[in-house]
């Protein structure tokens, strides 16, 4: 199955706007999507990674190392000729009920046993490197594999230190997660590492899921010429994620929105900083992605949910949801 | 319609499925058999004929292990050799056709990820036998989801296997017009059918029916086939019923809504959606519309149940060091202790070895050592509550109170919750064991009070799950909420002396399970029966004359660390 074009998914835009923001900003720290199956949640991550420009890895490195780093790569012999060559950006479907070995790499057998050679297999942490890392039904995933996960995230690298080997190489990618609630929780420890969160639910509009059949099957029919049809669009995304990247060190974040974002965060009981981290950096980003030189405050509001419904402390007896406490604070506080 | 007649229309929709897959695979993912028999295993052999004309058809059995689904290094071959030898794996090795599934509900959650996931590459379509006996077993949800079809065979007492007319290829039909894509869409709302694939599948059905037709242009007599098949069995509601109260966020776009959308092009699709919507319910099964009031079906117990159980502690856990053993089904070799095996002899072995045998190190099968964990077992809570009215209403309030706290507290730490509910004739699973506090407060909420106390009938029920859980590699923990006084006999006849006696055999038998069990009485007054049942139960007995909430928390967790 060829990937389907990102600007052609209909709908979700929430979904679309936080892989963006994952896109220009990949410090955000992941997004955790929320909703049924079906509802094309891994569709958009893999168009996504698909929409992006090539990158340049270096020839033969099970790394993904870009050239200039190629320093990093555990593969890198010093003095060896570095061939670069265009790939596309990775993307990488973890399944459900991976082993710790496939996912952190592991000691090459097949060497070792018919070779006696210690060599490090890599896993699909290293596949994923500079690309995407997405994960179905994360509730369901075993803890300790996802614990590892988000260490990794959070610190880019990813250390072996096992079957005597000892091994560490870069590993940043964009982790998204996906997961329907209705069939286990995550903790909110895990939930807090996620950079943004956003709820995908299934499109009601009649039209729009008429528009969803009409699309997919014209790709069905001949995925070549759909994929040309909209090559334009997806061009724009491009641009705008290009544009966006290079404005971004020059987004202004002035005094008063900070002071609001902290105010937002008290109100509604975000724990901790990453709250608030995340809001400054999403809303960052969401102005670039505007074209705005500043964040303002309708910046702020449009990050708030995403940055913080996963965040808020769960209050059993309350059944107000998390999106519409925040809605609600940010109506009080800012009008 | 008649039974024969109703019985014909099984018939010809699960072999008119079976022949619309077996054309296009890859288009529809995969097709669902419901039951065994020898009509099943007709279908089947059909099935394979018509697909090993163009694609490879591979059998994963229920318990294949990754390594083999994937391919990797075959051991014992490379020992010997003293080469790599590389096995393809299942997956790779159907790739372009079909892989068999058999007793599908049994298939473990990473197997039925990995296939899962080679069909969104789509190179691979699946026939999922589903063996299920039990309504609310399933094949796991993820691999549902990528099925266009399920057909519950064991009604059928034949199967022909008889082929359609003129057959044209399924690339000269046309795509559906806009009044038949708007046909569809307004009956997967009306249906409650939240997924896009089924949206897509039931397009693709339709084109594919009239192809097998020789139809180039679909007609409403395809759109009502694709509904029936791929539409129907998936239904979370009847059309135009009240939507079910414990489910208030299942997606059920009104149809006043759809109205309003496209006033206009709604007066003249009225008519088909209509038929649609009648072929649907006529196909919709029974049992299907008995389980609108509890969870969704595929999606609610599959995936849920699997998840809470634990893989043997040969996987993951604590390291306990190594045991002989060859690495398979998850087992991982320990290469520095099988070494250390192998080490004292190898002077011997290479002396023995032949004089071209040029490994540096001699290992035998014998040497290799696999590594043993610990694993922590889950825990769950099985709260039995008396929802009898001899335990009054107000109380019941504290009960759902103190789940609602536990759940909580299970949340942080991973453990599960189970709800069960006694009260009037019989004792009824308000919540299967789940992390979800969505789920568990919407089971909660519609927890209804009043009636007599069929104690028997509450602990037996306490008993089936706790086994289940057991088996599962879950720790269970029983609590149950009553004042004890039991006056409803298990056939459902109000004899107190017969209940009390009933009730006395049944907390023997969960006694049996060798659990921790507590009895919290949530009578006005400590009575004597409770106190009872607890010994009977060898659990503990803890009075709370006005069930508070925190402290019975608190007498529930220090079961757990005993």
């Amino acid at each position: 199955m060829g990937s389907f074009p990102f600007s052609a998914i209909v709908g979700q835009n929430e979904m679309k706007q936080a892989l963006l923001i994952a896109a220009v900003d990949a410090r955000i720290g992941g997004v955790m999507i929320f909703g049924d199956r079906g509802t094309g949640k891994s569709t958009a991550a893999r168009a996504l990674a698909a929409t992006l420009p090539l990158i340049s890895v270096v020839e033969g490195c099970r790394f993904n190392s870009a050239p200039e780093a190629i320093a990093d790569s555990p593969d890198y012999v010093p003095g060896a000729k570095v061939k670069a060559v265009k790939a596309r950006v990775p993307f990488v479907d973890l399944p459900l009920g991976s082993t710790e070995d496939r996912v952190l790499g592991t000691l090459d057998l097949e060497r070792a046993l018919a070779h006696g050679e210690k060599q490090f297999e890599p896993g699909l942490l290293a596949k994923a490197h500079r690309g995407f890392l997405y994960i179905d039904e994360i509730n369901l995933l075993e803890d300790h594999v996802v614990d590892l996960l988000l260490d990794v995230a959070a610190s880019g690298e990813n250390l072996v230190e096992r079957d005597g080997l000892s091994i560490r190489h870069p590993a940043r990618f964009v982790l998204v997660g996906s997961g329907n609630p209705e069939e286990g929780e995550l903790r909110p420890q895990l939930l807090d590492r996620f950079g943004l969160s956003v709820e995908v639910r299934t499109p009601e509009d009649i039209a729009d899921r008429v528009e969803i059949m009409r699309r997919c099957d014209a790709n069905e029919q001949d995925g070549a010429s759909f994929a040309a049809a909209w090559a334009d669009e997806d061009g724009k995304v491009l641009k705008r994620i290009a544009k966006a990247k290079a404005a971004l060190p020059k987004v202004e974040t002035p005094e008063s929105i900070l002071e609001d974002m902290a105010t937002l965060c008290k109100a509604v009981g975000a724990d901790g900083l990453r709250g608030e981290l995340t809001l400054m950096r999403g809303s960052r980003a969401l102005a670039a992605l505007d074209g705005k030189k500043t964040v303002t405050r309708k910046h702020l509001k449009e990050i708030a949910p995403l940055a913080l419904r996963h965040r808020l402390r769960r209050n059993v007896l309350d059944e107000t949801g998390s999106t519409t406490r925040i809605e609600r604070a940010l109506e009080e506080l800012f009008g | 319609m008649s039974e024969a007649a109703a019985l014909d229309a099984v018939v010809s929709d699960a072999e008119l499925a079976l022949h619309l897959f077996a054309r296009n695979p890859s288009l529809f993912g995969g097709i669902v058999l419901r039951g065994d028999g020898p009509v099943r295993d007709g279908m089947v052999a059909f099935a394979k004929d018509a697909i090993a004309k163009f694609g490879p058809v591979a059998k994963i059995p229920s318990n294949v292990d990754t390594e083999r689904l994937l391919g990797g290094l075959d051991l014992t071959a490379t020992l010997a050799s003293g080469q790599s030898v590389l096995r393809a794996g299942l997956l790779d090795s159907a790739a372009g056709g079909v892989v068999i599934v058999p007793m599908a509900e049994r298939v473990q959650a990473n197997v039925a990820a990995h296939i899962a996931q080679a069909m969104d590459g789509g190179d691979v379509a699946a026939i999922l036998l589903d063996d299920s006996q039990e309504p609310d077993e399933a094949p796991p949800a993820v691999l549902n989801e990528r099925m266009a079809f399920y057909c519950d065979v064991s009604a059928l007492r034949s199967f022909a296997g008889v082929k359609a007319s003129k057959p044209i290829a399924l690339a000269d039909v046309q795509p559906l017009d806009e009044e038949q894509l708007y046909a569809i869409a307004a009956t997967s709302a009306a249906l409650g059918i939240g997924s896009v694939r089924a949206l897509l599948f039931t397009n693709s059905a339709a084109r594919a029916h009239a192809a097998l037709h020789g139809r180039t242009q679909a007609i409403d007599e395809d759109i009502a086939a694709a509904v029936r098949l791929v539409l129907s069995p998936r239904a979370t509601q009847m059309p135009q019923m009240e939507p079910p109260p414990p489910e208030p966020e299942d997606e059920q776009p009104e149809d006043d809504e759809a109205d309003n959308n496209d006033e206009d092009r709604q007066i003249e699709d009225i008519d088909l959606e209509d038929i649609l919507l009648d072929a649907a319910a006529a196909a919709i099964p029974k049992h299907i519309l008995d389980q609108i009031d509890g969870a969704t079906k595929r999606g609610g117990k599959g995936q849920g149940s699997k998840s809470g159980q634990k893989q043997k502690s040969a996987m993951r856990g604590r390291p306990l060091g190594s045991r002989p053993g060859v690495p398979s089904n998850g087992k991982r070799l320990s290469l520095i202790d099988s070494l250390r095996a192998a080490a004292p002899w190898q002077n011997i072995r290479r002396q023995l070895a032949r004089a071209d045998d040029m490994r540096i190190i001699h290992i035998r099968k014998s040497d290799l050592r696999v590594r043993h964990y610990e694993q922590r077992t889950e825990s769950l809570t099985i709260f039995a509550v008396d929802a009898s009215g001899s335990s009054a209403l107000s109380r019941l309030a504290e009960a759902k109170g103190a789940v609602e706290m536990m759940l909580a507290q299970a949340y942080v730490k991973r453990s599960q919750v189970a709800l069960i509910a006694f009260r009037q004739s019989g004792a009824e699973i308000l919540l299967p064991p789940t992390r979800s506090l969505t789920r568990a407060r919407r089971a909660l909420a519609a927890l209804p009070g009043g009636g007599g106390t069929p104690l028997a009938a509450g602990l037996m029920a306490a008993q089936q799950l706790a086994e289940a859980a057991q088996r599962a590699g879950q720790t269970p923990t029983i609590a149950i909420l009553t004042d004890g006084k039991g006056n409803v006999a298990i056939d459902g006849s109000a004899n107190r002396a017969v209940a009390m006696e009933e009730a006395t055999q049944a907390a023997r038998g969960v006694a049996a399970l060798g659990l921790n069990c507590i009895v919290i009485d949530i009578s006005p007054r400590p009575r004597e029966e409770a106190a009872e049942l607890a010994a009977a139960l060898n659990g503990r007995y803890l009075p709370l004359p006005q069930a508070q909430s925190a402290a019975m928390v608190a007498a529930i967790e220090s079961l757990h660390t005993q």
